[in-house]
Formats: structure tokens, C-alpha cells, sequence
């Protein structure tokens, strides 16, 4: 009697679980070991990041994911990652200027977007963050942005049950750490690849531009390639690119980290991918439309007299010249990368 | 049922047996290095006790914390051991135990000096997210500009003019030309003899009041904070010469 009552106890756990397991697997939602495979593509230098010390995992990459989309992370609980790095946006903070943070605090710089960041030598727009899986502290700690610690989080975590079964599922034991926390956001922002746009197709010759596209891709060469340099669309370096500080913002730029004069309001160059998706513009997010950003680079006018030498040869662009480049960088779209099912917020079950 | 008994008797005997062998691999320590932390002749005490500085400028230390790594045991001929490990060393009333490092490892043999270094060396400044002393949550870490803050010394002195009466001092930087990594270097005065039966006690003394002065003074009222590598290597170049030995035990 007793073995037959465990055999129905027995049928019993295993169907609620096959149960359980069938409502949980949306699809949509579900990362497979493909899913995490790194696929470098061919035309892109060798990667700063390589995950050699932070083998990529299924389970590791979905905890990443957990933790990127839940604003555990913020120390009143109701800012995410997310809430400033939004998907459709390559995760930039579209029509924002500068990044939120908790109570509304207001940020001095505008929010980048994610993509190719292991290619990244250094991260944040002045560079003073020198590593991708140490990158995340910086929002986490300042008091404009989530404004919590590294020792509240993981408290918090440790008492949720959500992520102790993450944590298990991901790491074999129960530990929950800083450097497991940090490494598994680091996965899954790792993961964000953008090389699928109609640029990056025409390049490989399998798709055409359209004449004023690829009127726009020479003029691009021959004015903006020195900086924004293909096929990552940046060179990793920091430029004064002339804009007239916004007195507001008391923001030196690269000067704060090197101390130097000579770098005083010089910015990362940031990547053109997805650019039709990131606006506003530039460093304090001054410039709307991609127009505007054109408009200041293609006239004398307005710029302050340090700005890199690179950036007179830039000369006066007319009208159509314009619009020509700004057809070419919509190009840069890569909509693959911004629908990606993997890096969808796995909470909305709308 | 039988069969349940048995796996039962199984567990019991794992129950036994494993805390006895992980017990018997555990290795004994050998030498153990002790951080006495004082200002000048004085004894450090958080908050309650009033030092004076070189310029008679009083002031009280709230927070002491400091990381040292790359020990390294040398010997008589010349040869040495070496650690490659960091320690986060906190006079904190909950932390008393870092000022003592009890160490497993050091081979069997006469030591006649120990060199270590003050701060955490370039490479771990430059590796991501690391684990135990060096896991950022210990807070001695600058998230706007990645690296180790070395040293933390705060206090209050009403000679500051800074928010609070505030001395906050953090020290870090391991750039070529913000570099606060120091080297020490303590000559011992009997040799450490370290054999099957034989551990050793080294006693350092560590004196804060040196962090204030020697190359350079620290005028409260002209330097209160520091807390960029930047402008940090004035007072890197006063704690270089923190360390000294009070003394020896050789015990068998």
C-alpha cells in the first residue's frame, strides 16, 4: 500500500512539473545554446571582451537578462537598466536627452546605446570605465541614476527566491556574489551584436543602395570616416568635436579622468549603428534630428575654436549633400538586432 | 525497506566522514602577520580619540582601510616565496580579524625579510568583476574611473573647510603617472623559522600619522578631501613608509 501511494505522489510531482514547465516555455523567450554562441562577424576586428573568463551559458546569459530588465537594481526599486536602454532604440533612451535615475534626478549625459561593446576599449563617453563587466556599477552607484550599492543588491538578491533559482540554475551552487551578478548583465549586453544592417549586407554584396545612398556612403568616406571609422563606426578614441559647452552640466569630458587640458570636452566617438533609432544627439542629447546633427557639422558656425583638427575637414555641406549622408546612415538600421527576440524583456507577457 | 536503511546508514556515514576529511586536509597556519594600528605612540581608536597632527591640528579617523598584496618571504640566499593574493586590512570593530592574515603556505625554511605592496597592481585594476578582498562591494573601488581606491582614511577636524568638517582621504591609481602603488619593505630582526613544528608571529606597526606627513604635510585646512587619482600621489608617497616592525615570534 505504502510504494503504491508513493507512486501516485510520484506521478503526481512529475506531471505538475511537466505542467508547470509547458506554461513557462514561451518560445519566444526560451535561450538555447545557439542562442549564446558568440558568432564574430568576419569583417570586425578581434574583440576587446572575449568571455574567456566568463564562459558563455544559456542559464548565465538568462539571469543577465533577469537582472537587466528588473529595477531590483535601483535603490527604491522602480528604475531598470531597461527603463534608460530600451530595445527599439538599440538601447539608447529614445526623445531623452539625459539619463533619468530614481525621484526623477536628472543625469548630465545622453544614454548610449548597447551595441558591439565588446569592441569597446573603454566605456561611459568620458572612457573612465575600463572594463565591460565593471561597466554596470557605475549607473548602479551614481546618485543621479539607480543610486544603490553593490552590498544592497545583493542583499536584495539573496532574499528573493526568483533569484536564488537563477543563481542555482546558472552557477551549480547558491552563491550569490557581485562578481556573478556583474558577469551575467555582462552576457547578456555582451551578446548585443549589431552587423545585420542593409549596410553591413551591401558590403558583403548582397543587397544595392540606391544612388543617393551611395552618393552618401563617398561623402561619408571622404568627411566622417576619420572618426567614425567603419565597420564599427567609431575609432575608440575621444574628439572635441566643437560643440559650445552647456554651462549647466560643469561637464569636462575625457578631461575628468585624464586631467588633461588638452582633453577638456573631448567625448568618446560613438558608433553610427542604429543611429536613425538613438535620438536625441550627442554627448548632452542637444540635437533632435539627425538634420540638426548634420547642420552643425556641415557649417562654421557655433563651434568653439579647440575642436579637432579632423573636424575642418568636414568643410560646408550643402542641402543635398545632407540628406544624401543622413540616407546612407539610415542604412546603419539594423532592424534584425532591434527585434531581437533573445534580448526582449522576458516580463512582458502582454 | 531494506534497501532504504541502507542508503540511510550511507548518508550518516557521509555525515561523519566528510567533515573528518576535509578537517584532516585543512593545512595549519604557520605565519601569521599582525597589523597593529597606531597614530604616532597612541593606539588607534575610531571617532572617540583626538590626535594631533604635525601642524597641532586636531582631528579624529573614522574610517581605516587599506589593501596590501604580492607578499613575498625572502630568504638568506637570496631566493623567496610569494603570494599572489590582496588583502583588505579594515580597523572596523566588525572587522578586526583582516588585521591579522594567517597564512598556510610558506615552505619549510629561515626568512630574514618581507616585502609586500601597498595597493593592488595594474593587471587586477584592468580585470572586470573580481571576487573576495578585491570584489567591488567592499567599496574600495571608483566606479566613475575604474580602480582600487588603496587607501581609505576619513575623519573630521574643525580645521577643514570642507561640508561636515569633513578629512577625507582616498587613495588610489595605478596609471603610470597617477601611480600610488608602493612598495615596503621589512627587514627582520631575528629570522622567521618556519619547520613542521615551528610558526611564527610577525607583529607590524602601522602608523597613520605618517600618512599626514614626511615628504609632505598635509594641512588640514588647505587639503581636505582627496578623492581622485589625480591628486592622489602626495599622499601615496607618505604612506609608503607606514610599516614597521615591532617584533618576532618564533613559536614552536
Amino acid at each position: 500500500m505504502k510504494s503504491k501511494a508513493g507512486f501516485f505522489f510520484f506521478l503526481f510531482l512529475i506531471c505538475t512539473a511537466f505542467v508547470s514547465y509547458v506554461h513557462d516555455a514561451n518560445p519566444y523567450f526560451i535561450i538555447t545554446k545557439k542562442d549564446v554562441k558568440l558568432r564574430l562577424p568576419k569583417n570586425f576586428p578581434t574583440p576587446f571582451y572575449t568571455f574567456k573568463n566568463n564562459k558563455l551559458k544559456p542559464e548565465i546569459f538568462l539571469l543577465g537578462r533577469e537582472l537587466f530588465y528588473d529595477e531590483i537594481l535601483s535603490k527604491d526599486n522602480t528604475v531598470s537598466c531597461a527603463s534608460c536602454h530600451e530595445r527599439i532604440a538599440a538601447f539608447a533612451h529614445i526623445d531623452h536627452t539625459l539619463s533619468h535615475g530614481i525621484y526623477g534626478r536628472i543625469g548630465n549625459r545622453n544614454v548610449p546605446a548597447l551595441q558591439n561593446l565588446i569592441w569597446n576599449k573603454s566605456f561611459m563617453f568620458d572612457g573612465g570605465v575600463n572594463h565591460l563587466e565593471i561597466q554596470p556599477i557605475s549607473p548602479i552607484t551614481n546618485p543621479k541614476e539607480m543610486d544603490e550599492t553593490l552590498e544592497g543588491i545583493v542583499i536584495k538578491l539573496k532574499k528573493s527566491s526568483k533569484y536564488k533559482g537563477l543563481f542555482f540554475k546558472a552557477y551549480k551552487d547558491s552563491l550569490i556574489s557581485s562578481e556573478r551578478m556583474l558577469k551575467s548583465i555582462t552576457q547578456f549586453v555582451g551578446l548585443m551584436i549589431s552587423n545585420n544592417s542593409r549596410y553591413d549586407k551591401y558590403i558583403a554584396g548582397k543587397e544595392k543602395f540606391t544612388i543617393e545612398e551611395e552618393k552618401g556612403l563617398q561623402l561619408f568616406r571622404s568627411k566622417c570616416v576619420s572618426c567614425h571609422t567603419e565597420p564599427l563606426f567609431t575609432d575608440n578614441t575621444f574628439k572635441n568635436n566643437g560643440l559650445i559647452p552647456d554651462s549647466s552640466l560643469n561637464d569636462i569630458g575625457r578631461g575628468l579622468i585624464s586631467g588633461k587640458k588638452e582633453d577638456y570636452y573631448s567625448y568618446k566617438v560613438p558608433s553610427l549603428r542604429n543611429i536613425e533609432r538613438t535620438y536625441p544627439y550627442m554627448h548632452d542629447g542637444r540635437f533632435k534630428k539627425l538634420k540638426d546633427v548634420l547642420n552643425y557639422y556641415g557649417s562654421k558656425e557655433n563651434h568653439t575654436t579647440n575642436q579637432h583638427p579632423e573636424m575642418n575637414k568636414i568643410g560646408e555641406l550643402s542641402f543635398e549633400e545632407k540628406q544624401n549622408i543622413i540616407l546612407f546612415l539610415q542604412t546603419l538600421t539594423d532592424k534584425e538586432f532591434l527585434t531581437d527576440r533573445r534580448f526582449a524583456n522576458p516580463n512582458f507577457k502582454g | 525497506m531494506r534497501k532504504i536503511k541502507f542508503y540511510k546508514i550511507g548518508i550518516l556515514a557521509m555525515n561523519v566522514l566528510v567533515p573528518v576529511f576535509l578537517f584532516s586536509q585543512k593545512s595549519q597556519t604557520n605565519v601569521t602577520i599582525q597589523f597593529n594600528h597606531f597614530v604616532g605612540e597612541k593606539l588607534l581608536t575610531l571617532d572617540d580619540s583626538i590626535y594631533y597632527n604635525s601642524l597641532n591640528q586636531t582631528f579624529t579617523i573614522s574610517k581605516f582601510n587599506y589593501y596590501i598584496g604580492q607578499l613575498k618571504f625572502n630568504r638568506n640566499d637570496g631566493s623567496s616565496y610569494f603570494i599572489d593574493n590582496y588583502y583588505l586590512i579594515s580597523e572596523d570593530e566588525e572587522k578586526q580579524s583582516s588585521k591579522s592574515i594567517p597564512l598556510t603556505t610558506i615552505p619549510e625554511g629561515e626568512y630574514i625579510s618581507l616585502e609586500f605592496i601597498i595597493g593592488v597592481d595594474s593587471a587586477r585594476n584592468c580585470s572586470g568583476a573580481q571576487s573576495s578582498a578585491l570584489d567591488p562591494i567592499n567599496a574600495m573601488f571608483w566606479t566613475w574611473n575604474t580602480g582600487y581606491i588603496f587607501m581609505k582614511l576619513e575623519g573630521k577636524s574643525k580645521f577643514s573647510p570642507a561640508p561636515g568638517t569633513i578629512l577625507e582621504y582616498h587613495i588610489g591609481g595605478y596609471k603610470q603617472v597617477e601611480n600610488c602603488i608602493k612598495k615596503v619593505k621589512i627587514p627582520f630582526n631575528q629570522s622567521v623559522k618556519i619547520g613542521k613544528n615551528n610558526s611564527a608571529q610577525i607583529q607590524l606597526k602601522v602608523d597613520v600619522a605618517e600618512i599626514l606627513k614626511n615628504p609632505t604635510t598635509i594641512d588640514f585646512s588647505e587639503i581636505p578631501v582627496v578623492n581622485n587619482p589625480l591628486n592622489a600621489t602626495v599622499i601615496a608617497a607618505n604612506y609608503a613608509d607606514i610599516f614597521q616592525l615591532i617584533e618576532i615570534k618564533n613559536e614552536k
